[in-house]
């Protein structure tokens, strides 16, 4: 376990991760009224990994995550209004109403977005990455990735060009156990997932992904060391979602047991409950905490409500940056 | 303005633009140390340096995604795939990734990327490196697509496509790069997107000819002029999207027919668009069907002989402009009998305007 932050520091985690719960189980509810559609890929249970990896980041720093994307959106500090009216697929969304679920982006804030295809964001990181070294900043890019996405043709092929060119990016595989519906030991010849950049000249490290202690821990140290060396790492956090791989999954791949196990371990409470033996926060104050959540999540929710759904006209916005270079005919 | 080859022409572009503009840089296999398959980045790595001209492993999907990811975040990478067909492991990031980012994300970020790669039969490649794809990615919404055939234009469309804030695909033709043309001089020699090269005027047939097969058009309509006193206008579109179709509109409306002339296959083609927005456009203007020839649509055979009836050549451009003037080559007194249908045309009975396709043995 890594160790406690300035008090206001360790509050703000907890904030945060309580923050994220709130507007996921919000977004469920959401979702079963029909208010949302298409995809719903919630976080509940990956709070402590969102929150432990992404306060290793600074500002200047660049994020990109996977198709579980509200959470790393909400954590970079995405207002959560936008993000709920990009669920609801309303013009006030972060994307417009373009992107939906899977694909949150803040240019601002550096979160370079949630991408829906498994594995397809380790190149792109990679390559902001590479901007990076180009310019001779001292930036890093965090890009996160399921265990499934282990698998696919684009992590040997990343890794082993992210450290042939030294490049700063720190890939962080969820180990949430499963891909999809698939579990590891299922999916994954070597199980030891942070063994598996070894081979490509990516050192690996393991953090406990139900402790936001230590996923900050190991992550902030392997980010600074990705700065100053210049290589890349992988990061796997070990942890798990309580809910389905998206709403719509149905859970016959593993047993309830399994899930109240992991749900004893539950990093919210766990970590709340440790604040309030260090004497940071009282039960009160959690409970304050927690209130403000969920009125976040209220306001949210009113947003996206009252925002409206993109004009028609938008339709073909955004397809193109149109210049004097290329113009004619485009659709 | 100095004599060029193609080759030499993209040499050039790049050059410029990598001594123009520091966010310029290109990654590939075997582009640096090898100087690239074709010999277009010859020379680079020795003037612009390991950090700007990158040998990369190869690993085409990764490639183009880090591509991708240094667009959206500040620079202008220029990828080059070493054949088409290579292309199609990138897919993922082409479509998923380099198209779609802009929209998805709501028009928060750019990319300007160009994705070269060169195309086309002619060398005994085979099945795995000879064909012509451009309608795959002139599908993608999000994709600009450019077909260079002339080294002019191959130096000009890169520079555009190089300071265009869109990702374009780049498609060059592997039996262009050992042809001269003249090329403008100059650091700002660019040619617009979505603006077509009349190649050749007349007044009597329109023939659209893409990539090498605007040249191969151009060849055609000589003979077309020679032979038979047909004056066939040839239009070469250059880009696919942007497309200039008022260009060939306006030519459709002088000559009243068109035959549209590509190396790639005939079902979902370049052709079989372009015919289809001739057709929405200039019904009223065409006196006779819209002729295809294509490319057979069958994948590229190795053999010499098959190889070569795989392609489209002048005599089936020939037949198709002179079908379409109701005139056939044998009573215009210069050709044997036709040895295969070449264009389909809905006016040909016979043809089942199915998979029969361009290539007849027949060549000059």
């Amino acid at each position: 376990m890594g160790a406690l932050p300035e008090p206001e520091t360790a509050i703000e985690w907890l904030e945060t991760m309580t923050s994220i719960r709130r507007f996921e189980e919000r977004a469920g509810e959401m979702y079963a009224r029909a208010k949302i559609g298409g995809f719903l890929h919630l976080s509940i249970g990956e709070e402590a990994t969102i929150v432990g990896s992404t306060r290793a980041l600074r500002e200047s720093d660049y994020l990109v995550s996977t198709y579980r994307s509200h959470g790393y959106a909400l954590a970079r500090g995405t207002e959560p209004e936008r993000v709920m009216a990009e669920l609801f697929g309303r013009a006030g969304g972060c994307c417009g109403g373009h992107g939906g679920s899977m694909h949150m982006f803040d240019m601002k804030r550096r979160f370079m977005g949630g991408y829906g295809i498994v594995g397809g964001n380790l190149p792109i990181a990679t390559g902001i990455a590479l901007s990076s070294d180009y310019a001779e900043t001292d930036e890093v890019t965090l890009c996160t990735f399921g265990d499934g996405a282990s698998n696919q043709g684009t992590f040997g092929e990343t890794l082993n060009l992210a450290a042939l060119w030294r490049l700063p990016v720190v890939f962080v595989v969820i180990n949430n156990q499963f891909g999809m519906g698939t579990s590891l030991e299922r999916h994954s010849a070597v199980t030891d997932l942070q063994r598996k950049g070894e081979s490509l000249g990516v050192p690996g490290t393991r953090c406990d992904g139900m402790d936001v202690l230590d996923t900050y821990a190991v992550v902030a140290e392997a980010v600074e060391r990705v700065r100053e060396d210049r290589r890349p790492m992988l990061v796997e956090a070990v942890t798990y979602r309580f809910r389905g791989h998206s709403v719509a999954d149905p859970e016959e791949y593993r047993s309830k047991e399994e899930v109240a196990h992991w749900r004893e371990r539950d990093p919210i409470p766990a970590f709340g409950a440790l604040l309030e033996g260090e004497g940071i926060l009282d039960a009160e104050g959690r409970e304050a905490l927690d209130w403000e959540a969920v009125a976040r999540v209220d306001a949210a929710v009113q947003f996206a409500e009252d925002s409206p759904f993109p004009a028609a006209e938008s339709l073909y916005e955004d397809v193109y940056v149109l210049d004097q270079h290329a113009r004619g005919a485009y659709h | 303005m100095a004599e060029l080859r193609y080759r030499e022409a993209l040499n050039a572009a790049l050059r410029e633009e990598l001594a123009r503009d520091e966010r310029v840089m290109l990654m590939g296999e075997d582009i640096g140390v090898f100087g690239g398959a074709f010999k277009v980045t010859a020379g680079l790595l020795e003037e612009f340096g390991e950090r700007r001209i990158r040998d990369t492993p190869i690993s085409e999907n990764t490639i183009v995604g880090i591509g991708v990811g240094a667009a959206m975040s500040g620079l202008r990478p220029v990828v080059e795939l070493m054949t088409v067909n290579f292309a199609l492991l990138a897919f993922d990031q082409i479509v998923n990734s380099a198209a779609h980012v802009r929209y998805m994300f709501g028009g928060q970020v750019t990319v300007p990327l160009v994705i070269r790669m060169p195309q086309g039969a002619g060398h005994q490649l085979g099945p795995t490196h000879s064909h012509c794809l451009e309608a795959m990615f002139l599908h993608v919404p999000g994709l600009l697509v450019a077909v260079p055939a002339t080294p002019a234009d191959a130096k000009g469309l890169l520079k555009t496509a190089i300071r265009d804030e869109n990702p374009v695909i780049f498609i060059e033709h592997e039996s262009l790069y050992g042809i001269r043309g003249e090329v403008p001089d100059g650091e700002d020699t660019t040619v617009d997107f979505g603006h077509a090269r009349i190649a050749r005027a007349g007044s009597d047939v329109t023939i659209v000819g893409v990539s090498r097969m605007a040249l191969t058009a151009e060849r055609a309509a000589e003979t077309l002029a020679r032979e038979h006193g047909v004056e066939a206008e040839v239009i070469d579109p250059r880009t696919l999207r942007p497309l200039d179709l008022s260009t060939i509109l306006a030519s459709v409306k002088k000559t009243n027919r068109c035959v549209v002339v590509e190396e790639g296959w005939p079902h979902g083609g370049v052709g079989a668009n372009l015919a289809a927005l001739i057709g929405e456009h200039a019904f009223d203007d065409l006196d006779a069907p819209i002729a295809r020839v294509s490319g057979a649509d069958v994948p590229m055979p190795y053999s010499k002989p098959l190889e070569d009836i795989a392609f489209p050549h002048e005599p089936q451009i020939v037949r198709a402009a002179l079908a379409s003037l109701g005139r056939s080559p044998a009573t215009s007194g210069s050709r044997s009998a036709d040895a295969g249908a070449t264009a389909r045309s809905s006016s040909r009975g016979a043809d089942t305007g199915a998979v029969r396709t361009a290539a007849a043995p027949e060549r000059d």
